[in-house]
């Protein structure tokens, strides 16, 4: 089983982004996604940017993976995704993927005749529409995040498809126009004023009795809990990478603890233990086939959904 | 074609009160949850729909059915009977967000026309090219986040029709990337197709006021004198960084009748009313207003102004009572 560093969801200052993929190069992760999925306005590292740290994570022995916008919403928006996707192309030899996050990019990656990986808000909910990627040339395809387990096992991969799943980390639930971290202090999108560089795990959300609910980052919401898959890991057959989203506090012990797992040197029931002392309060629901935020326990370690 | 009226219709009575007040055409769905309103009550079995499109033919308007959730492995026999209904009864176009049943209802029934519901998220011309080259879709309905400007630029790169929200419920997020309702309470509109749906919904009478909840979380607290609003959870109030408020988006309706001007000029082959799941009484008002105003701007788009009587009409059936522009007008994002 493969480990993937996700794109990084949040926008933290420059050199505190190139600093995690310094890092990232000697974690034991096998890929790493690169590129902004959040916020086009995001500008820190521009694309050259993000093509120098591709070629040094690939020199690294990674296997690297730009990612495209969930939500194109201009024409420099889809300016961005042709030449993310056309320099794909250029160093499709070395073994570079794009990860498509809309149709639109599974449009260009296939004119550009590139393998790509099929980011989860394709939403494929079925087996055809899986089919109908694979004869795209996808190559592996990440579940919407809200797919259980047993929807999972039910679904026929293709021969040649790897599956990626969404194994730690705040889950990105929903995509806006507006930007909510710009709303909470009163300042439109255009001027935003890069509010989320003071929030680099995002701004929680609770509800009026005070139970965190979700995390607002930009334009995009997240779950107000981690989602972990780590007290799962016996139970995920038929996956081939498990994606770990980035935080801004000890990933490199949340990139530890799931190495260990697939290693075997460390237990379900262990990893259970030490990921809150890391993450928080984790959920599970989604694997179990029940409400997102439902707590994550170990007891549930062998359920059967 | 310009700027046809797409009306809502969760039952027959719906059905002839829009076709009655002038919607050009009339979209429902069945009753189960091969569609994004699969509430208790609502919508159509095959024999009612029948019978509501042979009303609407009659009187020369059209009947679109809504097929806009995502069929799941093991049940997609279920989505492929759908549509293979909606051909028997020959509905004048079927509305799909799922590729693998474009790529079903595209080769079963290559005359079928195919339209790309809100659900397909293509907010751009390279995702309604890829679905018009791959299944030859018609029409895409654009999902609330885009300005004007960029509508502008989708209709200018694309011969798809454009089908725009006019008025309704809104939805802040890009629909069919929405999970809140699914972290909440189990089930989202792509698979189960409600958002916050009834059988999760509380109310009660607190001390502290009338509390509204889904599965158990408090989504908005009302003081005696407020109105309380049904729980769609991303209208409730928040609590982030100490202040409360409508973190995400105010209990409001869209409503872009003053733009009308402007979306004829550019090109929109429809206006979509949202609320299948409003009353026959609902949809008459709002499908009368709507008509008059369509009518009035293809007759003289440049001296076309919103009369004050339809704004009056339609804010008093909005959520809230309050409306927005949404994301056509851009400072609201």
């Amino acid at each position: 089983m493969k480990l993937a560093l996700g794109p990084l969801l949040y926008y933290w200052p420059r050199d505190e982004t190139l600093a995690l993929y310094e890092a990232a190069a000697a974690w034991p992760v096998d890929i790493v996604y690169l590129g902004e999925t959040v916020c086009s306005r995001r500008h820190l590292l521009r694309l050259n940017d993000w093509l120098a740290l591709a070629e040094q994570l690939t020199a690294a022995g990674k296997e690297v993976v730009l990612s495209t916008l969930p939500l194109i919403e201009s024409e420099s928006d889809l300016k961005a995704m042709r030449r993310l996707i056309g320099y794909a192309a250029e160093h499709v030899g070395e073994g570079m993927h794009v990860e498509a996050n809309d149709w639109g990019a599974v449009r260009l990656a296939v004119k550009a005749g590139i393998p790509f990986v099929a980011g989860a808000t394709l939403n494929v909910y079925n087996s055809d529409t899986l089919g109908l990627l694979a004869d795209l040339k996808a190559v592996r395809w990440v579940p919407p995040l809200e797919m259980s387990r047993a929807m999972l096992t039910a679904m026929h991969v293709p021969q040649g498809m790897d599956t990626e799943v969404f194994a730690y980390g705040r889950l990105p639930l929903a995509y806006s126009a507006r930007c909510f971290t710009a709303r909470h202090y009163n300042l439109q999108k255009d001027d935003c004023q890069f509010r989320c560089l003071d929030h680099p795990d995002g701004l929680g959300l609770n509800t009026r009795e005070g139970e965190r609910f979700l995390t607002l980052n930009g334009i995009q919401t997240q779950s107000g809990r981690v989602y972990s898959l780590a007290h799962h890991l016996p139970s995920l057959t038929g996956v081939q990478v498990l994606r770990l989203s980035p935080q801004h506090r000890h990933m490199q012990q949340v990139v530890e603890v799931f190495h260990a797992l697939r290693l075997g040197s460390l237990t379900a029931a262990q990893a259970a233990t030490r990921l809150p002392r890391l993450a928080g309060e984790v959920c599970d629901g989604y694997w179990l086939g029940r409400e997102g935020h439902h707590l994550g326990v170990v007891s549930s370690v062998g359920d059967n959904p | 074609m310009s700027l046809h009226l797409v009306c809502p219709a969760g039952s027959l009575p719906a059905l002839k009160a829009a076709v009655d007040e002038g919607a050009d055409a009339v979209y429902v769905g069945f009753r189960d949850d091969t569609n994004a309103r699969n509430f208790a009550g609502l919508n159509f079995d095959e024999q009612t729909l029948a019978e509501g499109i042979r009303y609407a033919h009659t009187r020369g308007r059209q009947v679109f059915l809504a097929l806009n959730t995502y069929a799941q492995p093991g049940q997609v026999e279920r989505w492929h009977a759908a549509i293979d209904r909606a051909a028997r009864l020959a509905v004048d176009a079927v509305i799909l967000a799922d590729i693998g049943l474009m790529a079903y209802a595209a080769a079963t029934y290559p005359q079928m026309r195919l339209h790309l519901s809100v659900q397909g998220s293509a907010t751009n011309y390279e995702a309604i090219e890829f679905y018009r080259e791959r299944f030859g879709i018609r029409r895409a309905v654009l999902p609330r986040v885009l300005s004007l400007a960029q509508v502008e630029q989708v209709v200018k790169n694309t011969q798809v029709e454009i089908e725009l929200f006019g008025f309704g419920g809104l939805c802040v997020m890009v629909e069919g990337r929405c999970l809140l309702s699914s972290y909440a309470c189990g089930a989202s509109p792509n698979t189960f197709g409600a958002c916050s749906p009834a059988h999760a919904v509380r109310w009660h009478h607190t001390p502290q006021g009338m509390e509204t909840r889904l599965n158990g979380i408090l989504i908005d607290r009302y003081a005696p004198q407020e109105k309380a609003g049904y729980p769609t959870l991303c209208k409730g109030r928040f609590t982030v960084a100490g202040q409360t408020y409508y973190a995400l988006e105010e209990p409001t309706s869209l409503n872009t009748l003053e733009l009308l001007p402007q979306m004829f000029a550019m090109g929109i082959a429809a206006i979509k009313i949202e609320g299948r799941q409003r009353s026959p009484a609902y949809v008459a008002q709002v499908t009368r207003v709507w008509r008059q105003a369509i009518d009035a701007v293809k007759r003289d788009p440049k001296r076309f102004a919103v009369q004050p009587a339809w704004m009056a009409e339609l804010d008093r059936l909005s959520e809230g009572r309050m409306h927005t522009l949404g994301a056509y007008y851009r400072p609201w994002k």
